[in-house]
């Protein structure tokens, strides 16, 4: 950080003045600080999501035409497995609880630290454990895994590709998604400052809540379901394999049981940031504050049901497909609730488009796309015509990328000057928006359409009748990659050369923004007492 | 302060009265096992088994004495355990 | 080192939450033994018969027993006994010891006989016999490897207790790894009636 001669200038620098104990890439690596592991955790997601998108943009050049474009077919196999892992396990899990809810979390409740500070750190640990192993399996064992994020068997078990490692490093990662959310859930429980009630937590405190919940209670899950998988390929029990009287059935079911209520893990909190981040741009409180807090729980807990819609085509039971289509419909409910009060809280606001607001707001539109393309997988009848085609593609990019990916954008337009003190330029964050927000919908609304018209997802290679729409999602691509790329060079030059900003650049009522920007080591020079609600700017002295 | 919250003493002889009932629980179950009642087997087993991991839980693992939180905590991970298994019979049962 | 943050009940809530993760990963093979279950309800009766109950029966017995020497030895540490509490810590890792030989002298009878993952006389045998047998490695060695580190949480409590370090004031670490010891005893209360006593 060369910026030294900045600092004569600059206010306090907080938590990121050098410590004493240890220098350097120590003072951050083995530091027990909440806010320095969040940083931790948020410079590695953001290494992962640019190496993901990397990725994704040479899938779409592969893509640009049929037949070979840039690749062998197997190395695009190879290509998507790592993109999905890298995106799924590395960035968008992760990428909300892990970077800012390590962040703000403690200091939104009051608290000088989480519950367990050595433990977050051994989350950190084994999250870059996991990302190496990840990334070494591309180059040891049999070559690069070629199965999908999923890792389906039989596929899995007889491929010669290096599964087990793979399938070992997301293991490891879930181990560290499960202790940051026993960390979190503690932490809410016995960390809140006098006066913080369960009806004054701001609501993304809720919602990490609801998602710390399917951490612990679903993740071991997918542990044992890829201990299986590592067991039959080491070993051979042939608890999968039908000729031996397994059912490789059972393990979609194992696999399902926790890669669903995951996409909670993935959107939950993206959801918090939204219902934190409309209020405040709104100048107004939130509608329905309750009515959103206790959707994330019914969310949380209605998403532990709906495995099963994953496995329409897969030969699983006429009456599961009745039940599990069913309980589906049932989740789209508090999602809905969620909207109807970010709308309702908008209306009539006070509005102010800053960026937080403006990735905000894409949010919500590109989310209840998603969910509403949804509903479509949802219905067996229609479930059957589109499964594994583009159109589910389309689908959970929309959920995944246009919901938690905007929420962490979001997030970090409106967190990251408080941690760094500083502002990025707001302008070009907004031209960076559009970008985004134009070559995001160009991108996978065309996936949508050529997934409609029947083009299988993961093939290497398209019927000619393809190609347009193809080529329009590659171009769609390219926007959306100058976006990114623009956004996070205008951060990254935003967080150590940008204007310092004050306690409160936004106007929240949230804790976060009574204490210095960045914060102190221990978050607050005086013990804080809450008096009001996460979103009275009236008793804040806001407004 | 925290210190009055783990005053509680639990006494010598409560832990060996529990340790005697699921040594009986034991014997019971394996005697149980012997005699065929057909489907019926399996269940009895697991409803002994379920009646002995009570008594840990509830004595050798305290949670007699513990507040509601956590009384609530193991009730819904232990919801959510047995939905999972139910509801793959969803498939099971019907397939 | 930084602060340490003392909070006991928390940190007793922090591990019945990693007592859960636990639960439900043994869950994910309590699934799959119910759905193998009940699809060769006779190919798993012939199968469990080939265990040995006299095996499953004594190392019931030693988790039993050792979870009762553990849970005193909290009493007797809340007592001030710390001479007791080391003896009764010492009781449960020596049953730890016991299991893992017991465990031991069983699977290699097992594989001795030919029953092992992916051995040429499992895959003579029925398809669901063979589930079992892998349904039966699978989670036992799961379970052995919760014994060992369980033996290693309470002999490192163990060290810990004789220098002092946990006392009547201060002994979450080992109440913590009681409740972990206690675990791997109720998963075990399942193991035994559903692999060695199954009819």
């Amino acid at each position: 950080m060369a910026e030294t001669h900045l600092q004569a200038t600059a206010p306090d620098r907080g938590f990121l003045t050098p410590r004493e104990d240890y220098s350097g890439l120590f003072s951050w690596i083995f530091s027990t600080d909440h806010k320095r592991i969040g940083l931790l955790y948020f410079w590695s997601i953001v290494t992962f999501f640019l190496t993901g998108v990397t990725l994704g943009l040479l899938i779409r050049l592969e893509l640009f035409l049929p037949g070979k474009t840039i690749v062998e077919a197997q190395t695009y196999n190879a290509m998507f497995t790592l993109h999905g892992v890298i995106m799924i396990f590395l960035f968008i899990i992760p990428g909300i609880p892990a970077a800012f809810g390590n962040l703000v979390l403690p200091i939104q409740i009051g608290a000088k630290d989480v519950a367990f500070p050595r433990l977050n750190l051994l989350s950190w640990w084994l999250y870059a454990i996991g990302a190496a192993m990840a990334l070494g399996s591309l180059f040891s064992g049999g070559g690069a895994p070629d199965t999908g994020w999923t890792f389906y068997v039989p596929f899995s078990v007889q491929t010669t590709t290096n599964v087990s490692l793979a399938a070992f490093a997301v293991f490891i990662l879930g181990f560290s998604s499960i202790l940051t959310g026993l960390n979190f859930i503690t932490t809410i429980h016995r960390m809140r400052a006098p006066g913080m009630s369960w009806g004054r937590l701001p609501l993304f405190i809720w919602s990490l809540y609801a998602t710390a919940w399917v951490q612990v209670l679903a993740t071991p899950i997918l542990g044992i379901t890829l201990a299986l998988v590592l067991v039959e390929r080491l070993l051979g029990t042939g608890l999968f394999d039908p000729t031996r009287g397994g059912d490789p059935i059972m393990f979609q079911h194992l696999f399902w049981i926790y890669s669903h209520p995951a996409v909670y893990i993935m959107v939950l909190p993206g959801m918090g940031v939204i219902s934190d981040i409309i209020p405040v741009f709104a100048r107004k409180p939130a509608f329905g504050y309750k009515a959103i807090a206790v959707s994330s729980i019914a969310i949380a807990a209605a998403g532990s049901l709906v495995w099963g819609h994953h496995m329409f085509t897969s030969g699983m039971s006429d009456m599961a497909v009745l039940v599990f289509s069913l309980l589906t419909f049932v989740v789209a409910i508090p999602s809905a609730v969620k909207v109807f009060n970010w709308v309702a809280t908008l209306y009539k606001g006070s509005i102010s488009l800053d960026p937080p607001l403006l990735f905000a707001l894409s949010f919500i539109l590109l989310f209840a796309i998603g969910g509403l393309t949804g509903l479509v997988l949802g219905a067996p009848a229609t479930d059957v015509h589109v499964h594994d085609t583009h159109f589910v593609v389309g689908h959970f990019h929309y959920t995944m990328f246009g919901g938690t990916g905007m929420a962490f954008f979001a997030a970090m337009h409106y967190w990251l000057p408080k941690i760094y003190g500083r502002m990025y330029n707001k302008r070009i964050a907004t031209i960076a928006w559009g970008l985004i927000f134009v070559g995001f919908n160009v991108l996978y609304l065309s996936m949508k359409v050529v997934g409609m018209q029947g083009m299988p997802r993961r093939y290497y290679d398209y019927i000619p009748e393809f190609t347009r729409l193809n080529q329009l999602a590659t171009v769609g691509s390219w926007i959306l990659g100058i976006g990114v790329f623009l956004m996070f060079f205008n951060l990254i030059r935003g967080t150590f050369r940008g204007q310092p900003v004050g306690d409160n650049p936004w106007g929240g009522a949230t804790l976060e923004w009574t204490t210095s920007s960045p914060p102190p080591t221990e978050n607050f020079e005086v013990d804080p007492v809450v008096t009001h609600g996460p979103y009275d700017f009236k008793a804040a002295g806001i407004l | 302060m925290a210190e009055q919250e783990h005053g509680h003493i639990v006494g010598y002889s409560t832990f060996v009265a529990v340790w005697l009932a699921l040594l009986v629980l034991t014997a019971i179950t394996v005697a149980v096992s012997r005699i065929h009642l057909g489907p019926l087997n399996i269940w009895v087993a697991l409803g002994i088994a379920s009646v002995k991991s009570g008594l840990v839980i509830a004595f050798f693992m305290h949670m007699k004495y513990e507040g509601r939180l956590l009384r609530l905590s193991l009730f819904a991970a232990l919801v959510t355990l047995a939905i999972f298994i139910g509801f793959t019979f969803f498939d099971v049962l019907y397939r | 080192m930084s602060e340490v943050h003392k909070d006991y009940a928390g940190a007793k809530f922090g591990m019945w939450l990693f007592l859960f993760t636990e639960l439900l990963l043994f869950g994910g093979l309590f699934i799959l033994y119910g759905v193998y279950l009940h699809r060769y309800p006779e190919e798993f009766v012939k199968a469990g018969g080939e265990l040995n109950v006299v095996f499953g029966a004594v190392n019931t017995l030693v988790l039993l027993t050792s979870s009762l020497a553990v849970a005193m030895s909290i009493t007797a540490l809340q007592k001030g006994n710390r001479r007791l509490t080391l003896v009764l810590l010492a009781v449960t890792i020596a049953s730890a010891l016991i299991f893992l030989v017991n465990k031991y002298f069983e699977w290699s009878a097992k594989i001795h006989h030919g029953l092992y993952p992916d051995s040429p006389h499992l895959k003579e045998l029925a398809p669901g016999e063979s589930v079992f047998f892998g349904l039966y490695y699978v989670t036992t060695g799961l379970h052995g490897l919760h014994v060992v580190i369980g033996g290693a949480l309470l002999a490192w409590v163990f060290v810990q207790v004789r220098s002092g370090r946990v006392h009547a004031e201060d002994f979450v670490a080992l109440e913590n790894s009681g409740l972990y010891w206690h675990l791997v005893d109720l998963i075990w209360i399942f193991i035994f009636p559903l692999y060695y006593l199954i009819l």
